[in-house]
């Protein structure tokens, strides 16, 4: 089934649905121009915002599923954008309110956890300019109805992204890490404004109405190169081989932007993009759409090989969000029969990926800001809300039986079996690693001996962060099954983003759905023996080559150090030698000729007045002469 | 002739403006023999302001009233439109260097006293003033306004006169720095005499080709007298030496550094905007009306006077450490500008709008020349003002209002966009292009980029150097601070609003000049 054709509607609440935007965009506006004066009320004046976009985009996701399914893909237009060229629109479709519930609501549960979080932080209210910001964009990102819009939502994550991983840019791997962001995402952001350059001259459009209603027949290359250029993109944006490496940095940003940011939501940007472009550049069995499962599958492997091996609980944690968003890339490339799962698990993803991290906020928090895991240990009676919030999100993950994940990955799983066998058992695998690598987390965090600094005093978090962690973690338990079970989630998103003819049954029992279930127990199995039972040095073992490898996020770093820092390097040294002796030398040299000539002719003026008549003399002289010679000629 | 002798017609109406500067000025010298000492300043400053502010109101009825055609005063003196316009312009900006000038403590105390002798120290001790300034700065203005708009040789010549000795006496009268004022005085003097000889041989010369000293007569009798065309040429290229001078063309600029240095800054403020302003009218008219039939034999030479004023003003100017001999080179190279138009306006076809461009240039110019020197007055040492450079170092950080507007008006002389300088360079380039001189006008962009790295230097000094623990004060007594935003506002508006001034130019250089 294709997707539905796009109508215009500006009637009832989604006539103002620009306020989703506007509102965050406000609190920003008034929480960094207002400066000091609004710290007092800052971080409620964001949390409001939040929350009253929540509810716009509620109210609006009522008045669309008033609607007939065929009839569920609105426009609503705002202005002439750039005369000529597009205009300004938001599109209301089930794709883009799935995503506006997922941005404000974990959004809105964020901002109240980061109340407490940032409690002591004395800049707390440009924390919270910054969110609103984030939300701001991120809405603007998922809600254009035209590529530019999405490009200018997609720069303002970036930026809002920048600014939040080196909030405390006192320190210099914040500082760092927030560069290193940037610079990879421009690498894929050039990809994404390249592409989007093509689209308009393929297509003389950058609207997804205009590109779809499209008369033009672009050959198979143009399209092929644009759905590249969009996966470049992406790769930046979501954190995926080749551009993977900026994350892991990333985790030096305050835990609740990990938790917002770089787990639920605008990492998952790049699976937007994909699926939102799907029909028209990702059609099945295409060569850019091969590209995604091969770019989704190896990262979901490579992410959870680092998972294993980090000390450091918010890395671990990264590397399992790469891992995680893999898998919805994987999804995203099979075509309409993987849409559904891609999204139903970027939002249960969004949930329990969410609850973690504020856990392990929650755990940091307690443990004066320690990260490595080799100095947690018997955390759970200390901090039961946090350890029982925590245990749902990881048993989410790791697809037990029953709750959220079980049901979206095993659907991935499913799906992607049917389209490539290899590619599914590969995905079994990255399972199998996932209950390995959460369950070493969850064990050396929460169980086995204490291993605490002597001056920690873990104590549970306030309500104002518990109270956030309950609720996600309530949604990673049932959101699930709720999406899935019966198909409902396909159904709803079908006139987005189009499903297959057939409808997937749900098979508990499948052999695919065993084989993950048995390889998730051997990994948690294996956890419990290394991790568990045994006593975890308080100083990492060297470990084997493999380790290693893990460790060193398998040479990421390296490589791009090796590939492109260092030659990099060398150019500018190059070009800066260049800049230096050769054009520099010439202007300074012309410079420095003009500098001298003046000096020089400076003598001239000597100060005695019958030098100055004798040169009057001498200039009258010559004008006279010369007068006499052109008028003679 | 008949031996009777016919009394001059004079019409009194058209030369009001000018009658009524003159008129207070004689007043001034009766104010200074008849007025108690006291009570002349109180008298002075008014009446002075006044005079100038009445004269601009008579010029502009004049304006309104009609342009006429013909030349006034038997001929002696043509007021058409360039001449109005030019009248407005010096009287407004004579109007802003008497409010500088009024302000306390430029002018010397008793200027017959040897410097640092014991009766000077008496004469300051008792606060005398020499109010004399007042009704020489009248005669300057006065003689500044004739000198655009005589239509003779002769009264040119008394114009130029009546302009400048004055002048040489204001330049010897600063307060600080005697010696330096002293001698910028009677170099001034000794140089301008000279250059007045030029001037005068040349008059002769002309005389003896044309058989009058009428502008129109000699323009009229080109090519119609045979075989004295020596007499011709030399006559006019010393007339040339006479106005290149005043203009401070290269190679007659030597004066102008020494003399801008050395003079009370007010009075260079006056010299910088209202001399060049009327030495510019002079030569425009002298080379239109009286040479324009010698186009072809005078345009290379304008063109080479041209390249040398705006390559040395800018050159020289680098080297420069001083503030005001700085802005004295500044004053050069956009003299070097002015001349780009005067080869522009040579050309036929489009004579009225490159003479409309030069107009502008002179107005935006004159306003922001003045500014900067009112800037320089306020920034001041235990000596006097601090001229040398390494005193304005980091100026914007003790002052960042006054370094802003001063960094503005540097900005301006460059021809950053947003100023009148910007406008001024663009109207006078665009007419020379269209004139066919575009290596003149490469000359000028190329001269322009290097004037940009000393106006662009001292910026840098104000803002981005700490300043001197001893650095100078800034005192900005009421008249300046006056003097300062007006010459921003014009700044401002001509750079962001130019249209109505250069319609106004336009208009005033669409009658051209009578004959």
């Amino acid at each position: 089934m294709e997707p539905a054709k796009i109508i215009e509607h500006s009637g009832g609440v989604i006539g103002v649905s620009w306020l989703l935007i506007a509102l965050p965009l406000l609190g920003a506006a008034v929480l960094l121009l207002g400066g000091r004066r609004t710290d007092r009320f800052g971080h409620l004046l964001g949390v409001a915002t939040a929350v009253a976009s929540f509810v716009v985009g509620v109210l609006v996701f009522v008045q669309l599923l008033g609607f007939d399914p065929a009839e569920r893909r609105l426009a609503v237009p705002l202005y002439d954008f750039i005369p000529g060229l597009t205009k300004m629109g938001l599109l209301i479709d089930p794709l883009s309110i799935s995503f506006v519930l997922l941005i404000t609501g974990v959004g809105s549960l964020i901002h109240i956890y980061s109340i407490g979080y940032m409690a002591h932080d004395p800049n707390r209210r440009r924390f919270f300019a910054y969110l609103n910001l984030f939300v701001a964009a991120m809405l603007l990102l998922v809600l254009a109805d035209n590529y530019v819009g999405l490009y200018v939502g997609w720069e303002g994550v970036g930026l809002a992204s920048y600014l939040l991983i080196g909030f405390w840019q006192h320190k210099p791997a914040a500082a760092t890490a927030a560069k290193k962001a940037f610079i990879v995402n421009r690498v894929g952001d050039f990809g994404l404004a390249i592409g989007i350059f093509t689209i308009f001259t393929a297509f003389n459009s950058v609207s997804f109405a205009g590109v779809m209603a499209s008369e033009a027949h672009p050959s198979q290359g143009t399209l092929t190169a644009i759905g590249l250029l969009l996966l470049l993109g992406a790769c930046g944006k979501s954190a995926q081989l080749p551009l993977q490496s900026w994350l892991l940095d990333a985790m030096e940003g305050p835990t609740p932007v990990s938790a917002l940011i770089h787990a639920a939501t605008m990492v998952t940007a790049g699976v937007y993009l994909v699926t939102r472009s799907g029909a028209m550049f990702f059609p099945e069995g295409s060569t850019a759409a091969i590209a995604v499962t091969i770019v989704g599958v190896a990262t979901l492997l490579a992410g959870a090989i680092i998972g294993t091996a980090k000390d450091d609980i918010k890395k671990a944690l990264a590397g399992s969000t790469m891992s995680q968003i893999g898998y919805m890339m994987l999804a995203a490339g099979i075509g309409p029969a993987g849409y559904a799962f891609a999204i139903a698990h970027l939002i249960t993803h969004g949930f329990f990926k969410a609850d973690m991290f504020l856990g392990a906020g929650s755990v940091m928090h307690a443990m004066n800001d320690e990260v490595n895991m080799r100095k947690y240990g018997g955390l759970r009676k200390v901090m039961p809300i946090t350890f029982a919030t925590f245990l749902v999100g990881y048993l989410a993950i790791i697809g037990f039986p029953l709750l959220s994940g079980y049901f979206t990955k095993d659907g991935i799983i499913e799906s992607v079996m049917e389209h490539s066998a290899t590619l599914g058992w590969l995905a079994v695998l990255g399972a199998g690693i996932t209950g390995f690598y959460m369950s070493r987390l969850v064990f050396m965090t929460f169980f086995g001996q204490k291993r605490w600094e002597a001056d920690a005093h873990p104590h549970e978090s306030p309500a104002v962060m518990t109270w956030p962690l309950i609720i996600l973690s309530v949604g990673s338990i049932f959101l699930g099954a709720f999406l899935i079970l019966g198909n409902r989630f396909m159904t709803f998103l079908a006139p987005a983003v189009g499903r297959p003819e057939e409808l997937p049954s749900f098979h508990p029992f499948s052999v695919a759905g065993l084989a993950t279930l048995a390889l998730v127990a051997a990994g948690a199995a294996f956890a419990w023996v290394k991790y568990g039972k045994a006593e975890v040095p308080v100083v990492a073992p060297r470990g084997s080559f493999l380790t290693t490898f893990a460790r060193r996020d398998l040479y990421g770093d390296a490589l791009n150090e090796a590939l492109f820092m260092r030659p990099g390097q060398w150019l500018t040294r190059l070009a800066v030698f260049f800049d230096n002796r050769g054009i520099d030398g010439l202007v300074n040299g012309l410079a420095a000729g003009i500098g001298g000539t003046s000096g020089r002719l400076r003598r001239v003026q000597t100060g005695f007045v019958r030098s100055y008549a004798l040169s009057i003399f001498v200039g009258a002289a010559i004008l006279v002469g010369a007068w006499f010679v052109v008028g003679n000629l | 002739m008949n031996g009777t002798i016919q009394a001059p017609t004079i019409e009194y109406g058209l030369l009001a403006p000018m009658l009524v500067v003159f008129g207070a000025a004689i007043i001034g010298v009766l104010v200074e023999a008849f007025a108690p000492r006291y009570l002349r300043s109180s008298i002075h400053k008014p009446l002075t302001l006044l005079s100038l502010a009445g004269a601009f109101v008579l010029t502009i009825w004049q304006a309104r009233s009609g342009i006429p055609t013909k030349p006034a005063a038997m001929g002696a003196v043509a007021v058409d439109g360039p001449a109005l316009f030019i009248w407005g312009t010096i009287l407004v900006l004579a109007f802003v260097s008497v409010l500088l000038i009024n302000d306390e403590g430029h002018f010397v105390a008793s200027a017959s006293a040897v410097p640092g002798s014991a009766e000077e120290e008496r004469a300051l001790s008792e606060g005398a003033t020499h109010t004399e300034v007042y009704p020489l700065a009248l005669f300057a203005v006065g003689g500044m306004l004739l000198f655009p708009a005589a239509n003779d040789l002769l009264a040119m010549f008394v114009a130029l006169e009546v302009m400048s000795l004055p002048l040489y006496l204001l330049c010897g009268l600063a307060r600080r720095r005697r010696l330096l004022s002293q001698e910028a005085a009677v170099k001034y003097f000794l140089l301008g005499a000279f250059s007045s000889a030029f001037f005068l041989y040349g008059t002769a010369l002309l005389y003896g080709y044309a058989g009058s000293v009428d502008l129109a007569k000699i323009g009229a009798s080109l090519g119609a007298v045979g075989g004295q065309d020596t007499l011709l040429y030399i006559g006019a290229a010393m007339l040339g030496v006479g106005l290149l001078f005043k203009i401070g063309a290269a190679p007659f600029q030597a004066w102008k550094p020494d003399v801008y240095q050395g003079s009370p800054t007010p009075i260079t403020a006056l010299m910088a905007s209202g001399t060049l302003v009327a030495a510019f009218g002079a030569l425009l008219r002298v080379f239109w009306v009286a040479l324009g039939g010698l186009e072809w034999s005078w345009t290379p030479i304008m063109w080479g006077v041209a390249i040398l004023t705006m390559v040395t003003g800018a050159i020289l100017a680098i080297t420069q450490t001083d503030i005001k001999r700085m802005l004295a080179y500044s004053s050069i190279a956009h003299g070097g500008f002015l001349l780009i138009g005067v080869v522009a306006i040579g050309n036929q076809q489009q004579n009225a709008s490159a003479l409309s461009a030069l107009l502008f240039y002179l107005v935006a110019y004159g306003f922001t020349t003045v500014g900067a020197f009112a800037i320089v007055t306020t920034v001041r040492d235990a000596g006097g003002e601090a001229w040398h450079l390494s005193r304005w170092a980091g100026l914007g950080k003790r002052r960042p209002l006054v370094a802003t507007v001063f960094a503005f008006f540097l900005l301006a002389f460059a021809g950053i966009p947003l100023t009148s300088g910007f406008f001024g360079k663009y109207a006078v380039f665009q007419a020379a292009v269209d004139a066919g001189a575009t290596p003149l006008v490469v000359v000028g962009v190329v001269s322009s980029a290097v004037a940009a790295f000393f106006y662009v230097r001292v910026i840098v000094l104000m803002f981005f150097s700490d300043p001197a623990a001893d650095g100078p004060s800034v005192v900005i007594p009421g008249g300046t601070w006056a003097v300062g935003a007006l010459a921003t506002l014009a700044t401002v508006v001509l750079g962001v609003f130019p249209q109505p001034v250069l319609d106004l130019a336009h208009t005033a250089a669409q009658s051209l000049f009578v004959r």
